[in-house]
């Protein structure tokens, strides 16, 4: 522990504690929606989620990389698990959650973060929107053949939300929501569903419990694909989201103890009863809004997340579902990216199609790692297909035409693999041909077969063949360029 | 090539750390570099909007607003840190002393240690400006800077006094020594009165290491009592440095790890809180 070290703990504990522990509160009412709501979605009881987002949301802010960020039982996660909990029970969800976390951590250990990179602006997007139609899709099950009051008391709902800041935003306006609504409610005695209707809320602290599953590889079969998404999806929208704390605080985190602290959160919180969960965007932006920046906040948001629902369950539980609605709701607005589509008309038609297809296939699949992976793939791709276009043969004939030199500029790989074979014109008749690729850079094996054919299809014809600058050119073959050579390797590479 | 560091913070304090830095530079004849450090972003006193909602291109709206917040407190605070060291260079410079402004950007910790590096003193107010009350940091800029910097340090006190007689808290410890050797070598405080003060009990140990410390003072000119007492040091030194009109205390500092300190208080911090007088400190 350097001087250094306690510092910084102190500055992102205590650097701002009154703002962090009003954030804390504020956050606190928008992680109880989404955990009750999706505790239902992934058909267990709103303890489950509630308590997860205790655990995750302090355990994070122990342990995690980014302060300021807000983490617990999300949707990302919840969504994955909906046929486990269905083909297996809660116990199975409990120990698939312990084994994310495990996994979890493992990636974090492999410093796995900073595979991040690969993910590009399109594919977050693709994210984000994904991620928010299906907070929004969540709530449908709440709004389709119920009460025609519903509607007015969600839309009530909304209206509170969007219009009271404007009256003042020192109280949070989803508080006022939810005590407007379930006073109207009581008043009137509407017959709505309320929270509790959803199942059992918690009562009493969490306690340490061991999941109730066989210990045998067949469990870890069934198991592991569940955990190994949950994994992937917590740490894709954990990394995500501290990308966009990062950029709101103008301030650094450190991925790789993130996903470890996602990790270790997850772990521990499959101990006490509670689902996986991860980092939530729409509700770290709340925090970011209301001036939570140190870890603290976070901290506060679990712990009093768990004080109203154990001290005031009684009063939660006649919340009507429709005030949790509205404020799910506000939250996938919130997080949903509108300016991506005014610029679907000015971005590039790739970034588009990479951006879609990752919507698509995250609503198709509800698998945010699924989506996430097309778009990375699709995004790839493109770029193959991009710098395949980097790439131009010309030739001059010598020797009175016995003798044609090709010039190779550009970048062979394959994707210009198969132009790089069409540029020759095999059916000349030649002494002698010159390859010269001291101007081109051969990136794989498929460019190496390519250029290997080439010369045996011209031995073939009667030709001898030669080939020039093939050192400088296959340079770029070695993997990891950047450590394979000395100084001046990248000028060398770049410039010939 | 000597110099020595004034940190000036634009507090109260920044007054008094320009006439020691003149006190010293005088009788030195070192230039004075006037250094203010804008530190990392301060969020404590942005708006608060605890609505809890966030509504269509959130996410946009919500960089924009922090990024302009951001940039219209940046202004400010490099106007006023302008302000800041030409106010310090100019009275510095009134009293005919060579002197330079300097306004950084950064952690004041890690700037100060790039900036210290060709210094030789290190001029700081004890308690900094206003805003490190609201955070519970009572002065903690001064002890960050104390423990981190590798010179000398000179603690300003509220206002300036001429020094005519120093008290010096020996503990027989390294820095202390240090702190002994330095005078002795120091022509600044030349023909001054100097008391030696050891808190503890009297043990032949503790008597040789005040002696000894004594006789290298008097061999360099100095008129020098000396004292061993038994108390609580911080207590103990602030009334000795009370009582007998001392005008600077001068002391090792921070011999204990920071986690030491962490647990059990330190020393050296109460004490420079306990003093009204301003305090040097050896490394």
């Amino acid at each position: 522990m350097s001087p250094d070290f306690l510092n910084r703990m102190r500055v992102e504990w205590l650097g701002t504690i009154r703002a962090d522990l009003l954030a804390g509160l504020v956050v606190a009412l928008a992680l109880i929606p989404e955990a009750i709501a999706f505790s239902i979605i992934a058909g267990v009881d709103p303890k489950v989620g509630l308590y997860a987002s205790f655990s995750i949301a302090v355990i994070t802010a122990i342990v995690g990389g980014r302060p300021g960020m807000i983490s617990a039982a999300t949707a990302a996660t919840a969504v994955l698990m909906v046929t486990l909990v269905r083909d297996y029970g809660l116990q199975y969800l409990l120990a698939a959650t312990v084994l994310a976390g495990v996994l979890q951590v493992i990636a974090g250990a492999l410093k796995l973060g900073s595979v991040m990179r690969f993910v590009s602006r399109s594919v977050m997007t693709g994210f984000v929107n994904a991620l928010a139609i299906l907070i929004f899709l969540a709530q449908l099950p709440e709004l389709i053949g119920v009460p025609w009051m519903t509607y007015v008391m969600v839309a009530a709902g909304l209206a509170i939300i969007y219009l009271f800041p404007y009256i003042t935003t020192a109280i949070p306006s989803p508080l006022v929501t939810i005590v407007v609504l379930t006073a109207i409610a009581l008043l009137f005695g509407m017959d709505l569903r309320t929270v509790g209707d959803m199942g059992e809320l918690p009562s009493t602290l969490p306690v340490f419990l061991l999941p109730d599953i066989p210990l045998t590889w067949e469990t870890l079969q069934i198991i592991f694909p569940y955990s190994a998404a949950v994994a992937a999806v917590g740490l894709l929208e954990s990394l995500m989201t501290a990308q966009i704390v990062d950029d709101l605080t103008d301030t650094k985190s450190d991925r790789n103890q993130e996903c470890i602290g996602q990790g270790v959160a997850n772990f521990f919180t499959g101990f006490i009863g509670g689902m996986a969960g991860c980092a939530m965007i729409g509700q770290s932006m709340i925090n970011v809004k209301s001036g939570g920046r140190g870890r603290l906040s976070c901290f506060a948001a679990g712990v009093f997340l768990l004080i109203l629902i154990v001290v005031l369950g009684d009063i939660v539980s006649i919340i009507p579902m429709a005030a949790l609605v509205a404020i799910m709701i506000m939250v996938s607005v919130g997080t949903f990216s509108w300016s991506s589509i005014a610029s679907l008309r000015d971005h590039p038609r790739s970034s588009s199609m990479v951006m879609l297809a990752t919507v698509f296939v995250t609503i198709y699949t509800h698998n945010l790692a699924l989506g996430v992976l097309t778009g990375v793939l699709l995004s790839g791709i493109f770029f193959a297909g991009k710098i395949a276009q980097l790439f131009s043969v010309t030739s001059e004939l010598t020797d009175n035409g016995a003798t044609r030199t090709y010039h190779i500029h550009g970048q062979i790989f394959f994707a210009s693999s198969d132009e790089f074979s069409a540029a020759f014109d095999f059916g000349e008749v030649l002494d002698k041909v010159i390859i010269d690729v001291t101007r081109a850079h051969i990136w794989d094996i498929s460019s190496v077969a390519a250029l290997d054919m080439t010369v045996l299809k011209f031995r073939r014809e009667g030709a001898e063949v030669e080939i020039r600058g093939l050192n400088e050119a296959s340079e770029t073959i070695v993997d990891r360029l950047a450590e394979h050579d000395k100084p001046g390797a990248m000028d060398r590479l770049m410039g010939h | 090539m000597s110099k020595i560091i004034a940190m000036v913070d634009g507090s109260v304090y920044s007054e008094s750390v320009c006439d020691h830095a003149a006190w010293v530079a005088k009788g030195k004849g070192w230039p004075v570099e006037v250094l203010h450090i804008i530190g990392l972003r301060d969020e404590t006193s942005d708006p608060r909007n605890l609505s809890g909602s966030i509504g269509f291109g959130a996410r946009t709206a919500l960089l924009n607003e922090l990024a302009e917040l951001d940039a219209q407190k940046a202004k400010l605070a490099r106007k006023r840190g302008q302000a800041i060291v030409e106010d310090a260079a100019a009275r510095i410079g009134a009293e005919g002393i060579e002197v330079t402004a300097r306004l950084r950007l950064g952690d004041l910790v890690e700037t100060l240690r790039d900036a210290e590096e060709d210094a030789d003193l290190v001029i700081i107010g004890k308690r900094g400006e206003d805003a490190d009350f609201a955070t519970l940091h009572l002065g903690s800029n001064m002890e960050r800077v104390v423990r981190a910097s590798t010179k000398p340090i000179l603690v300003a006190s509220r206002a300036f006094q001429p020094v005519k007689k120093l008290l010096v808290a020996f503990d027989g410890g390294p820095s202390a020594l240090k702190a002994v050797n330095h005078i002795a070598r120091s022509e600044l405080f030349s023909g001054l009165a100097i008391h030696l003060l050891t808190v503890g009990s009297e043990t032949t140990e503790a008597r040789r290491a005040i002696e000894g410390a004594a006789a290298l003072l008097k061999g360099a000119g100095y008129t020098v009592t000396s004292e061993i007492a038994e108390g609580q040091p911080e207590h103990l030194i602030a009334v000795r440095a009370e009582a007998h009109d001392f005008d600077l205390l001068i002391m090792g500092a921070y011999g204990h790890s920071r986690i030491r300190s962490l647990l059990i208080g330190s020393t050296t911090t109460a004490m420079i809180r306990a003093c009204k007088v301003p305090v040097l400190l050896f490394r």
